[in-house]
């Protein structure tokens, strides 16, 4: 099964680790994930801020290829990635004067056909089926799903799950055998692209994440997206500074929690390459009683 | 030579656009006398024999008007006139007939300017497209004797 | 030969300064079929209507036109003047010389010319009408009133004092609706109760009124005057003649924990139950879901215990027809379930409740007695944050539409609250404070000032359990946009007032229509705010978009005097301007074809299907037809009939094309 695969500039740069779990988990479930060729940087948050056919032509010169490469689905792990190509995705389909002017400026044939997953929509549609089976090593830990904002807005445009109270990585992380606690900062802002211009903005942000977290008692914080794990792994002394506390609570891609329930190594799924060490706790603690439980629902709610 | 004097009839609802006609009156706005207009209780009641027929004896152009969207005294009255000129119009365009001929309007009870405009508006449009010969031409107007009996 | 009068009238000089009036009169005179033709100074003074009844009566007038200013002005006056000289008056017909000639266009030949088209149009269409008689429809003076809310009540008893017949359908087993759940009413405070308990008792006594508790409306045929309706009577599992109340089954009913609606889930009730304590009726209704019997087959601890032995545990639903000549629905409003919103944690956090539920903690007969406790802990609340508009007026996850009643209630739950718990602080998050109403704007400003309310002018982004205190995190627009956190003990949210569940079905059922919201609609925004489109069908209350009880009560008074004043003939008079789908002797019976286009596009239902039988009953055509109560003569049947079938009186296609050749060919 080959599946388009765009890792954009942080799956080559700061999150290594992330590309290359995903390309492991990948294996495991025998798909071939197929780098787009030539691909572009996705513009980010810079763009769209700057020069609106920039933002609108770097998106779609990406799914142009593509599309020339033939690949129905495109796998974008980063969230801001993610969040742009969809967007413009969005956009060009409801205007095609837009349309050809951006295709004449990207000098490609663009139709806008591919289907831009999320890792998350990726595991749900080519994982999900097969994973319980393949669980070898359920991740026996109390984790706190992280969705951060670029994976669940906007609403009408991305209909990611539930906007405000999101479920699917809560279902992913129960099937591989963990225990998704219930807590109050899913999708709260972690400071983003503030980290170098504001890291104390960042530090409070983060650490109120990080805070809630450490005391509901997780034990590892789980997220899908490159600019949420910068935040929350490297600057962890910024936010231990600001908490006043010492949290060394691991931040793990969910990539990476399914390629361990799988069986991966922690080499392989490049554990080694985080900021905060990432230590196992000696005796998870599974359901204890002062941890708040809850019923996971795949219910989506309704736009 | 004289200047062209188009004939033109307007089919107006009884409940906006003759009551806007109404207020132009009241307003003292003049317009010009070309236009001649028919009460009906909605433009709902207004079909494509009725068009036909006015071009039939003669007339240079049409203008049917009504309540604005939402605002028809019998609720959707003026969403059918607009669905059925919709398809008239496709229908004329095939059998060549001028559509520019026919002007479609909404004006409320509260428009007497309006009114004044679009009538103005479309004695313009009409004495620069020039009367109606071609119809004319073909029409069967001849059905029409002195009696004053249809040719129904 | 037609016998026409024309009548040009001067009006004045407001018409004579610009058309030479005697020459159109003379012209006119000379058309076909006119008799006899005249012109006036004001043809609406009496000498001007003398004239013309003299002029009628003595030239044998068999049509009439009247040159003058605009049907829509004096119309009636020309025909009613008909009328008394013997003239059947929608013979008569007016031609608008004033304001769409005279007034519009400067004293020209031009001018003149069009005055004299004008009648000549008119002249030509009277020739084609047709001596009609107004519809005459019997009248049944009984009103069906749905739902025994509080607007319910108020046009049941108007028009049950008015001396006419009243027919109550209440869906639940008491009536009262949401008022009986208010603790105290905004702006005086008063209790809710204390002020509605009367009018309940009032109705179940009333000799005019019957009430139909725990029943729905089934079916509705008919028209206005004449709708059959029928009612379904759901099983009580009761003998409500042979039961006094005496409650003695409430008390040993085995089942106990079941959520009570009415408590809004804050308390529990039995299996056979009353709703409330001043319910009317007061008796009891077992609730098959959850009773015991119904579920295992055995229990019937309520049959052995009662005195009466009034208990029926095989009684059916029973089937009631009513005739009735009026329909009021005034089956209320439902608030927006508050899961809407998971950032506010409502059915994850016990003390996220919304408005409904606050009303019954602060009601003294509530599960609190009146106390304000946090349902979690029982614990009195020191701090608690009153969200406003949670789901109104927000497009995206909510209803886009003000729902009017919040930012009343708020401030009277802040008060209540700052009553009862006199050390405790509110808070409200508002976006804007609407309190248009008498006394509204100052009780408000009470709240704010004299019960020290913290009125913080923004929204709630999100609400969170941490250490057993509601985190709400929010955002102060007033104060630079600045973040707000508060540990509250209790949150209550305003949430959206919407349209019934059900409600889409009901107006389905009644043939009414209704808006996108599904709240029912009016037939007018500004002047039938208590009709709808169907004659017959009127209005009162929260079903027609969120209302406060002033409200509600106005227009329930309103849709009663609509009531009464359509029952204050025998018969019902209607202008006979209405559609008509042509009848001709057998074999052809009509031209109507049955395509029953004309059904699919009238606006009220007025469209019905007649069955032609020949003589062993076999239906050989089914043909559409008009039904004169309903049909309002807008006419867009006969645009759409593809044989011609149906016609309007009036503007029949005869009458319009008479005018049209009349006009163009001069």
């Amino acid at each position: 099964m080959k599946i388009g695969f765009y890792p954009g500039c942080s799956m080559k740069g700061g999150a290594r680790e992330y590309q290359e779990s995903v390309s492991a988990l990948a294996r495991v479930f025998d798909i071939e994930l197929v780098e787009i060729p030539d691909w572009n940087c996705c513009g980010a948050t810079a763009a769209h801020n700057l020069n609106k056919e920039l933002s609108l032509s770097l998106p779609a010169r990406i799914m142009a290829l593509a599309e020339r490469e033939g690949l129905t689905d495109i796998v974008v792990p980063c969230a801001a990635c993610y969040n742009r190509l969809s967007l413009v995705q969005h956009e060009l389909g409801a205007d095609a004067t837009l349309k050809s002017k951006v295709c004449s400026i990207i000098d490609l044939k663009y139709e806008g056909t591919t289907q831009i997953l999320n890792i998350i929509q990726f595991i749900d549609k080519y994982i999900t089926d097969k994973l319980e089976e393949k669980v070898v090593k359920p991740f026996n830990y109390n984790a706190a799903c992280y969705y951060g904002c670029l994976l669940v807005r906007p609403h009408a445009i991305l209909n990611f799950d539930r906007v405000e109270d999101p479920q699917s990585m809560d279902v992913l992380v129960t099937k591989a055998g963990g225990n998704a606690i219930d807590w109050a900062f899913k999708t709260e802002c972690c400071g983003a692209g503030m980290s170098v211009s504001r890291t104390d903005t960042v530090a409070r942000l983060s650490g109120e994440i990080m805070k809630d977290a450490n005391d509901r008692k997780a034990d590892f914080i789980i997220v899908a997206c490159p600019m949420c794990h910068s935040n929350l792994d490297m600057r962890r002394p910024e936010i231990n500074k600001y908490l006043g506390e010492n949290i060394t609570m691991p931040v793990l891609y969910i990539s990476q929690v399914l390629g361990l329930a799988v069986g991966l190594d922690a080499k392989t799924l490049g554990l080694n390459r985080h900021m905060t060490e990432v230590i196992f706790p000696e005796k998870p603690v599974k359901a204890a009683a002062d941890i708040p439980q809850k019923v996971v629902t795949t219910q989506k709610m309704e736009a | 030579m004289q200047e062209f004097e188009p004939k033109i009839v307007a089919f107006v609802c009884n409940w906006c656009t003759y009551a806007g006609a109404d207020l132009t009156g009241t307003s003292r706005i003049k317009y010009s006398a070309n236009v001649k207009i028919i009460r009906f209780p909605c433009t709902g009641r207004i079909d494509f024999m009725i068009l036909m027929k006015a071009f039939e004896n003669g007339a240079d152009g049409i203008i049917v008007s009504g309540c604005h969207p939402n605002d028809c005294h019998y609720s959707t009255g003026n969403f059918h006139a607009r669905r059925r000129w919709i398809v008239l119009r496709n229908l004329l365009n095939f059998a060549g007939i001028e559509t520019d001929r026919i002007q479609f309007s909404w004006v409320s009870a509260a428009e007497g300017f309006k009114w004044a405009d679009v009538v103005n508006n479309t004695v313009a449009a009409i004495k620069e497209i020039g009367p109606y010969e071609n119809y004319r031409k073909i029409a069967v107007s001849t059905l029409f004797n002195e009696e004053g009996a249809s040719n129904e | 030969m037609s016998r026409i009068g024309v009548f040009v009238c001067h009006c004045g000089e407001n018409i004579s300064a610009t058309v030479d009036c005697e020459k159109v009169a003379r012209i006119s005179g000379e058309l076909k079929g006119v008799e006899f033709s005249a012109d006036y100074k004001y043809m609406c003074s009496d000498p001007g209507q003398t004239m013309l009844k003299d002029a009628i009566r003595e030239h044998k007038l068999d049509g009439v036109v009247v040159a003058a200013c605009s049907p829509r002005m004096h119309e009636p006056t020309f025909r009613n003047a008909c009328a008394e000289a013997g003239l059947n008056p929608y013979l008569c017909e007016m031609s608008n010389i004033r304001e769409h000639c005279s007034w519009v266009h400067p004293k020209s030949d031009l001018t003149t010319d069009k005055a004299e088209s004008l009648v000549r149009v008119m002249v030509e269409k009277v020739k084609k009408n047709k001596a009609l008689n107004s519809i005459k429809v019997p009248v049944t003076r009984t009103a069906l009133v749905i739902g025994g809310g509080v607007a319910g009540i108020q046009a049941a008893l108007d028009i049950a004092n008015c001396g006419h017949k009243v027919v109550m359908v209440e869906k639940l087993p008491s009536i009262g609706g949401h008022m009986s759940q208010l603790s105290e009413t905004f702006p005086t405070l008063d209790c809710s109760q204390c002020i509605l308990t009367p009018r309940m008792v009032e109705v179940a006594q009333h000799p005019n009124i019957t009430l139909y508790t725990y029943a729905e409306v089934e079916s509705v045929d008919g028209f206005i005057g004449n709708f059959k309706v029928k009612v379904r009577k759901k099983s009580k599992s009761l003998d409500e003649h042979l039961c006094t109340g005496c409650g003695l089954c409430t008390t040993k009913c085995p089942q106990k924990k079941i959520p009570n609606e009415f408590e809004r889930g804050l308390g529990f009730r039995p299996a056979i139950y009353v709703p409330f304590p001043q319910a009317v009726p007061n008796k009891p209704v077992i609730d098959r879901e959850n009773c015991t019997y119904y579920i295992k087959g055995k229990c019937k601890v309520c049959e052995i215990v009662c005195p009466t032995k009034a208990i029926r545990f095989d009684q059916e639903d029973e089937i009631v027809e009513v005739d009735c000549g009026a329909i009021v629905l005034a089956t209320g409003f439902d608030v927006l379930k508050p899961d809407f919103f998971p950032e506010y944690g409502y059915g994850k956090y016990k003390d996220v409740i919304d408005g409904l539920q606050f009303e019954r903690l602060a009601s003294a007969s509530g599960p609190t007695q009146g106390m304000i406790r946090r349902p979690s802990d029982g614990e009195i609340p020191k701090k608690i944050v009153f969200v406003a508009c949670a789901g109104s007026r927000d497009p995206a996850k909510g209803i886009e539409y003000c729902s009017k009643i919040c930012c009343m209630y708020t401030a009277k739950h802040a008060m209540l609250y700052k009553h009862k718990v006199h050390d405790g602080t509110p808070y409200v998050f508002y976006m804007d404070i609407r309190a248009g109403g008498k006394n509204y704007e100052e009780f408000v400003r009470r709240a704010i000032v004299e019960d020290e309310t913290h009125y913080v002018r923004g929204r709630v982004s999100t609400i969170y359990e941490k250490n057993g205190k509601l985190i709400v995190k929010g955002v102060d627009t007033l104060m630079g946009a600045q973040p707000v956190e508060i540990e509250a003990d209790m949150v209550v949210l305003a949430t959206a007032g919407v349209a019934n569940k059900g409600s889409e079905e009901l107006a389905q059922t009644v043939h009414v229509s209704y808006d996108a919201h599904k709240f029912f609609a009016e037939a007018h925004p500004k002047l039938k705010p208590v009709e709808t489109n169907t004659a017959g069908i009127f209005l009162a209350g929260a079903c027609q978009a969120p209302k406060d009880i002033p409200e509600s009560v106005a227009a329930a008074s309103g849709a009663a005097v609509k009531v009464a004043a359509l029952f204050s003939n025998d018969l019902l008079t209607r202008e006979p301007l209405i559609a008509v789908v042509n009848r001709q002797a057998p074999p052809v019976y009509s031209s109507c074809v049955g395509c029953f286009l004309c059904q699919s596009v009238c606006p009220y239902q007025a469209i019905e299907r007649e069955e032609i039988k020949n003589r062993n009953g076999e239906v050989i055509r089914t043909l559409a037809k008009v039904n004169e109560g309903l049909c309002q003569g807008c006419g867009t049947c006969v645009a759409l009939c593809r044989t011609k079938a149906i016609d309007i009186y009036g503007y029949s296609n005869q009458q319009v094309y008479s005018e049209i050749m009349a006009l163009l060919n001069d």
